[in-house]
Formats: C-alpha cells, sequence, structure tokens
C-alpha cells in the first residue's frame, strides 16, 4: 500500500461554544487525491488549517508528509503547499515577481526561482500577464496565479482550498487537469470544495462533512452504491405543496421521501422505481397534488449529499 | 543554507517586498515623505510666530520635535500596512512556508526603520533651508538620530500589533491614530511643558515622547541629555521586551 501522506486522528477544534472540527479521521496515500465535501460552515476549512500548521488542533493527532503538524511544524511547512479560500497575491508585484517572491521564501535561491516562475507562468497560462501587475489581474487571473504560488515549492503535499471558486468553465477544466497532471507525477492532493461535481471527477476518496462531522467516507462509487436503487424523481406543478407531498408518500421508500429546496421537486429512494411508479402517482392523486414531471434515474452524489445532510 | 543564514535571507525577502509596496504604491510614498516635510513647514511658518517662546530659535526648536513626531506617527502606516496583509490572506500564506516564523515581522521593522530614516532625512533638508542649526557637534547629532530610529523601531511593533489585532485597514488606521496622537501631542514635542495645566503636565511627563523629543533637543541644542536618553532607552527596551513577544502570538492566531 502507498505510504500514507497525511494522516489525521480525532482531530477537534472548538471556536468558543462552536465546534468547528469535532473529530475528524483521515489516511491519504501518497498520489491520490481526497475531497473534503460540504456546505459551508462544515468545517472543511478549518481542517485544512489544522493540516496545514495554521491553526493548533485542541485534540487529536495529525501528521503530513510523515511529520507532526504540531511538534514538526516546521519540517510540514516545507512538504506543503497551500492555496487558500481567497487568492493571496501581492497587488504591487507583477505575476512573476510574485512567484519569484514565493521561490526566494522556499528558499529555492535566486536562479531557481526564476526558472519555476518562468515555467509556472506557461503552465498556467499567465505568460502574457507576466508583467503586469498582479493588483490589474481578472479574479480568474488572480486565482491561478494563487494556485500556481501553491506549486513553487514541488511540495509533495498539496491543500486546495475551493479551488476553482472564481474560474469560469473552461478554468476549472484548466486546473482539474493540472491537477490530474501533478496527482500523475505524485503528488498528493487534499481539495475542500462544494462542488459534487468537482469531488466526484477529481477525487479518488471523498469524505463528507457536515457541522464539524464526519457523515460519511469513501470512493465516489462506493458513496453512490450505498444509497442502491433508483431515484424517483416528482417535480411538483406548486412547490408550496411540497410538505403534503411529503406527508403523502411517507413510507413508500426504504428511506424518506425527500424535497429540495426551492423548486417543488421531492425525490424518493426505493429499489425498483418503475414498480413503485403508480403507487407514488395515485397518493400523490388521492392528495389532490397535481405534478408536472417525473423522471427516474440512478442515484448521484448530489442525491446522496442530500441523504446525509437533509440538505443540497 | 544554515538557519541563521535562512533567517537573514527570509527578513530581507521581507524587506525586500516592503520596499517594492513602498516604491509602487504612490500613495505610501507620498506619506512617507511629503508628509514629515509639511510638518516642518506648516509648524515653522504658519505655527512659529504664535509657539515661540523663549530665546531659542524656533525652528531649532522644532526640528528635533518634528523628527521624534515622524518616528513615532510612523506606527499608523505599520499598522494599516500589517492590517492590508492580514485582510488579503498574505500572512496565511507566509504562515504556511518554510520562512522564519518571526520573519514577516521583523522584515516590517526593518523596513520601518528604512523608511524613518528617509522621513528624517527629509526633515533634515527642509529644517536646513529653513534655519534649523546642530549646535553641539557631529557625533551628538548621530546620536540623537540613532536613538530616534531606536524609538520608532519600538513604536513599529506597536504599529505591527495594533495592524494584527484590527485585521481590516479603517479600524487599524482608528487604532494606531488613537495611540499616536495623545502621544505625540501630549508631550513636550510643540510646545514647553510649563504651558499646560499641571494635571496634563503630569501626564506629558511620563510620556516616553516627552523623553524622546527631550532627549533629541539636548543632543542639537546642547545642554544636559543623559536623562532623556536613559529614560528614552529604557522605555524603548521596556517597549520591545513587551510589545514583541505580544505582537508574535498575535501573528500566530491569523489563519485568514
Amino acid at each position: 500500500m502507498a505510504e500514507e501522506q497525511i494522516t489525521a486522528e480525532g482531530l477537534h477544534k472548538t471556536y468558543g461554544d462552536v465546534g468547528a472540527v469535532a473529530g475528524l479521521d483521515l489516511a491519504v496515500p501518497a498520489g491520490t487525491v481526497l475531497a473534503l465535501l460540504g456546505p459551508n460552515g462544515a468545517g472543511k476549512t478549518t481542517s485544512v488549517y489544522m493540516l496545514t500548521t495554521l491553526v493548533r488542533p485542541d485534540a487529536g493527532t495529525a501528521r503530513v508528509a510523515g511529520y507532526d503538524v504540531v511538534r514538526q511544524a516546521d519540517a510540514v511547512r516545507g512538504a506543503i503547499g497551500l492555496a487558500g479560500q481567497f487568492p493571496a497575491v501581492d497587488d504591487f508585484l507583477t505575476g512573476r515577481e510574485n512567484l519569484e517572491q514565493v521561490g526566494r521564501l522556499y528558499h529555492l535561491g535566486r536562479r531557481e526561482s526564476r526558472r519555476r516562475a518562468q515555467e509556472l507562468l506557461e503552465r498556467m497560462e499567465l505568460l502574457e500577464a507576466a508583467s503586469r501587475l498582479a493588483g490589474t489581474y481578472s479574479g480568474g487571473m488572480r486565482r491561478r496565479l494563487d494556485v500556481a504560488a501553491s506549486l513553487v515549492g514541488r511540495a509533495p503535499v498539496l491543500f486546495l482550498d475551493e479551488p476553482t471558486t472564481g474560474l469560469d468553465p473552461q478554468g476549472r477544466l484548466s486546473l482539474w487537469g493540472l491537477i490530474r497532471e501533478l496527482v500523475g507525477d505524485g503528488t498528493t492532493v487534499l481539495l475542500t470544495t462544494q462542488y459534487l461535481e468537482e469531488a466526484d471527477q477529481l477525487a479518488d476518496r471523498i469524505v463528507v462533512m457536515d457541522r464539524g462531522r464526519v457523515v460519511a467516507d469513501g470512493t465516489s462509487d462506493e458513496l453512490k452504491a450505498r444509497y442502491r436503487g433508483d431515484r424517483l424523481e416528482l417535480r411538483l406543478a406548486a412547490p408550496a405543496d411540497v410538505p403534503a407531498a411529503l406527508g403523502a408518500l411517507a413510507g413508500i421508500g426504504a428511506h424518506e421521501p425527500l424535497a429540495e429546496d426551492e423548486h417543488g421537486v421531492v425525490t424518493i429512494a426505493i429499489d425498483d422505481g418503475a414498480a413503485a411508479l403508480p403507487a407514488v402517482v395515485r397518493r400523490l392523486d388521492d392528495a389532490s397534488i397535481p405534478v408536472s414531471a417525473v423522471s427516474i434515474r440512478r442515484p448521484s452524489l448530489d442525491d446522496v449529499f442530500l441523504m446525509l445532510t437533509g440538505r443540497s | 543554507m544554515s538557519r541563521s543564514l535562512h533567517a537573514l535571507a527570509d527578513v530581507a525577502a521581507m524587506t525586500r517586498r516592503n520596499l517594492f509596496a513602498q516604491v509602487r504604491v504612490p500613495a505610501l510614498l507620498a506619506t512617507a515623505t511629503a508628509l514629515p516635510v509639511m510638518w516642518v513647514l506648516l509648524f515653522n511658518y504658519v505655527f512659529g510666530g504664535a509657539l515661540q517662546d523663549g530665546d531659542v530659535r524656533y525652528i531649532d526648536y522644532l526640528v528635533p520635535g518634528v523628527m521624534a513626531l515622524a518616528v513615532t506617527f510612523n506606527l499608523n502606516n505599520s499598522s494599516v500596512a500589517v492590517a492590508e496583509d492580514v485582510n488579503k490572506g498574505m500572512i496565511q500564506r507566509f504562515r504556511s512556508l518554510p520562512i522564519t516564523r518571526w520573519s514577516m515581522l521583523a522584515g516590517r521593522a526593518v523596513f520601518d526603520t528604512l523608511r524613518n530614516l528617509l522621513a528624517l532625512g527629509m526633515i533634515l533638508v527642509v529644517g536646513f533651508v529653513a534655519g534649523f542649526r546642530y549646535h553641539d557637534g557631529a557625533g551628538r547629532a548621530i546620536g540623537g538620530i540613532a536613538l530616534l530610529l531606536a524609538f520608532g523601531f519600538a513604536a513599529s511593533w506597536l504599529g505591527s500589533l495594533i495592524g494584527l489585532v484590527a485585521r481590516n485597514v479603517e479600524t487599524a488606521s482608528m487604532g494606531s491614530l488613537l495611540f499616536a496622537i495623545p502621544l505625540t501631542f501630549v508631550s513636550s514635542l510643540f510646545v514647553p511643558l510649563t504651558t499646560m495645566p499641571g494635571w496634563l503636565q503630569a501626564v506629558a511627563k511620563v510620556n516616553p515622547v516627552t523623553h524622546a523629543v527631550d532627549a533629541s533637543r539636548a543632543l542639537s541644542l546642547g545642554g544636559a541629555a543623559a536623562e532623556a536618553i536613559t529614560w528614552t532607552l529604557a522605555w524603548t527596551v521596556g517597549l520591545l521586551v513587551l510589545l514583541v513577544p505580544l505582537t508574535a502570538r498575535q501573528y500566530r492566531k491569523v489563519s485568514t
């Protein structure tokens, strides 16, 4: 088995009364991608901060690249790259100068810093803008520059906190491609995301977090398989009917029927969607709830998430 | 590279970064150079007649005072710069890099000393044009400048602390002015203490800026400087002993 580059056991962090992270366990083998998936406030960013030595855990242990995050923090810092939630670039330096500066701070020396900056500017398609001040860059360019900065040190372990926020679809695909390349070269990546598709596409393993706790942990397929069978999706003609529909459909599937917030869509997990369909339609008809569309499909990660956290 | 060489390199990189910011952000350059010059001209020509007291020429009385004003008020610049760094996530970046932990703060203090040196230089140039002269020799003159730079070094750490606590530019600026204004005005900087009401004199007498100003004046005009110098150095060391660990601790708390 590949050596584990990131391990965590029972990480806790509390701010005042709030348990930002309540018991995180992780094991990420080298050369793989782990996605921390969850909504805002789930504790993803705090978890990343603990693993990157920015925040001291209140309890629990963690090791990154073989070093303890509390007792060997300096060694951890030398082995990681971090691209935080908001791009951290100096507006008054050019793109190139920003990257060269990070190189110097990784103690690469002047020549190597220049080489590395050039290499990354090409890779992140920032060469044309390299001599412009970073303050003039668009949001997407700043994000790309920030990710480039996290790559300067050729760190074996990369932490990316919501890396594709603010990128257009092309930029997102491009970054996904880059992550795949890096992983192919042996880099270990831990990324946080709110985008289910991103986790699905990139991650070898997904840890789903909600309100500081891990609610599920597995590969994308494992998570979907846990929720076997079909998904019956009913779009109600009137979103206001949702509560009544939930009541009318209770007990039909293995799990409680679920409703997506604003659009009047009710989802039922059921073993055989086609067989159950007549009963579903009859119940709604009896309750005088008009339905505008029905579909039967396989579960997506979205459904899994909804199932786990009660919301999408 | 050995660890101490790394530390030096890191502090140098941080100082360099601050220099770039200074030069490329026009507003910063202006406040560093134009402001002290303005104070000399303003107080000498506009207020000089009214504030004149005794037989010392006002410009000779004023310049050492404005020099102390510049190094003290610089804490406002430090606090704003540090608050910006917090706001923009740069502190997060630096804390996750394998640099010497205190290098960012040290780089700020070193840079502030260089900026103070520039400000003092500008004040002296304008002062000389307006008639200021050193009356007690080059040795004491240089000593006076060095003393003010040391005091300014301590003030810079206060600025950094305020910036780290404030976390945004407006709060940092307000917070640092709340310190800088009373410190500089309730002192012997602009007027002799004897012109203040008794209770205010008492406050001004314990103000470290009063000692810095008195020392600075004694070293340029001549006269007993030993007591003022001692008090200034004591305050400088005391402030550093208090502020440096506090600032470092606050720095470690910044994660976003």
